[in-house]
Formats: structure tokens, C-alpha cells, sequence
């Protein structure tokens, strides 16, 4: 069970955070075309960030700690799908507080 | 470079991004912050556990912080480490998360999928809501079968 355990903190962040897409209808998943716009940039910067920490020894992750698939032998997939929960669990949370608060970010009709 | 000084670079081009190349300046929004300080709860909470267990190892010349010399677990503070992750974690996290973020509020102000807006949470209105403000008018709130006065 021990290389489920990448996987699992995965699995934690995405449900705790897409349960805000039905509570509080923050409508992120629902506008995709937008989210995929938003998570492409930094998917690439962070993940050739990864890829070049990883060859130069920054940083390892236990190979016993990941289901051993590897892409082009040095990122652990986990590492691929964090770089997509991650980004996509904060454009949540700021949609869940603007849901809650109403407080304006900067994208409304009439920008304050 | 370590990954101290990326991490810290990280952060300023984040910043700058945000406030001078799209012009988001989410990084002056209490909006922003209130979520970046969820964000954080949980990065704390889920690194700590990957850290501290040595799912995640970092080279001691790569960051502020030491190994301790006998092979053991990184303290959990101290050594540059808040929960157990360095800090340095932390400056990844926020220009990952800062730089989603104002991509996302960028497209959105751009006409891409501005609308439907966020909310209201489900509790406020919707079928989550109608047990409390929409009671049947003369109908008693401590009567039997309401749920409030179950509990």
C-alpha cells in the first residue's frame, strides 16, 4: 500500500477541494475552456522546474512511495497530476471565497 | 541556482506578473489572500505528511536548511523547515498558485467564460436551503418534523 501514498494525498486534495464546485457553485470544472487556459501556463513551467530539479538532484521522491510510473524516466506521474490538482484546487478556493464573501477579484462586469 | 534562490525569483516574477503583465493585481485583493491562507492550511497539512515522512528528500546544498547527520527524519521546525517541508516549498506553492490564479481571473476578464459567476453557496438558495428561510408561512419552526428542533 505504501506506493499509494503520493497518490492518495492526490486523491485528498482533489476531493477536498471539487466538493466547492457543488456546495458553494464556484463553476470552475463547469467553465473548462477557461480553467484549461489558466493551467496550461503554469503546468509547463512547473513541471520543466521538476523535471530539471529532479535530474539535478534538488530534489527525489521514494520511488517506494509512487505506483512506479515514471515518464521520460525521471518524473514520477504523481508529480504530472499534482501540477493539475494543485493550481486547479486554488482557483477553487478563490472562487469558493468570492461564492461566500463576494468580495471582488478584478474579472466583474464593472470592475471596482 | 538552489532551489532557495528559484523559489524566491519564483515568487517575485509571480508577483510581477500579477501586477505589471496581466494586470490582475490579485496580490492586492483580500479575496486572493483569504484563499491563498486555505491553500496554504492544506499545503502545511498534505506536504507535511510527504516531508515528514520522507516521501519527498531535498539535497542539503539545494536549501537552507541541513539533514540531520544521522541518516533520521527532517524536524518538524527549525533547519529552514516549517512542517516538516522546507520553506522553500512554500515559495513554490505560492507562485504556482498566485500565477493559476491570475491566469485565471485574466481570461475571465478577457471574455473567456466570465459568466456563470461563482455562487451563491447552496445552503443560501437552492434545494440545500429551503429547510430554514423558506419555511411554509404560519408554520410553527419548533413543530414536529422540523429538522432544527430535531437536532
Amino acid at each position: 500500500m505504501e506506493r499509494f501514498t503520493y497518490l492518495a494525498i492526490l486523491a485528498f486534495i482533489f476531493v477536498g477541494s471539487a466538493w466547492l464546485e457543488i456546495a458553494l457553485r464556484t463553476r470552475v470544472l463547469r467553465r473548462w475552456k477557461r480553467l484549461l487556459l489558466s493551467l496550461a501556463a503554469p503546468f509547463a513551467i512547473f513541471v520543466a522546474w521538476d523535471i530539471w530539479a529532479l535530474a539535478t538532484g534538488h530534489w527525489s521522491i521514494d520511488p517506494a512511495r509512487t505506483i512506479g510510473l515514471d515518464l521520460f524516466g525521471v518524473i514520477p506521474i504523481e508529480e504530472i497530476v499534482f501540477f493539475v490538482v494543485v493550481p486547479l484546487a486554488a482557483i477553487l478556493s478563490l472562487e469558493a471565497v468570492r461564492s461566500v464573501r463576494g468580495w471582488p477579484l478584478g474579472d466583474e462586469e464593472s470592475t471596482p | 541556482m538552489t532551489y532557495t534562490q528559484l523559489g524566491i525569483l519564483m515568487v517575485l516574477v509571480a508577483v510581477l506578473i500579477d501586477l505589471f503583465v496581466l494586470r490582475t493585481r490579485l496580490v492586492t485583493r483580500r479575496g486572493f489572500w483569504v484563499a491563498y491562507v486555505i491553500v496554504l492550511f492544506f499545503q502545511l497539512i498534505t506536504n507535511g505528511i510527504l516531508t515528514g515522512i520522507g516521501a519527498f528528500r531535498y539535497a542539503d546544498d539545494a536549501i537552507v536548511g541541513q539533514m540531520p547527520a544521522d541518516g533520521g527524519p527532517p524536524p518538524m521546525f527549525g533547519e529552514g523547515r516549517v512542517v516538516f517541508q522546507p520553506f522553500e516549498d512554500l515559495l513554490m506553492g505560492f507562485s504556482l498558485c498566485l500565477l493559476a490564479m491570475a491566469l485565471w481571473i485574466y481570461w475571465g476578464r478577457r471574455g473567456v467564460q466570465r459568466t456563470p459567476m461563482a455562487g451563491p453557496p447552496r445552503w443560501r438558495s437552492g434545494r440545500w436551503a429551503r429547510t430554514a428561510p423558506t419555511r411554509p408561512a404560519g408554520a410553527d419552526p419548533r413543530g414536529p418534523g422540523d429538522r432544527d428542533a430535531a437536532t
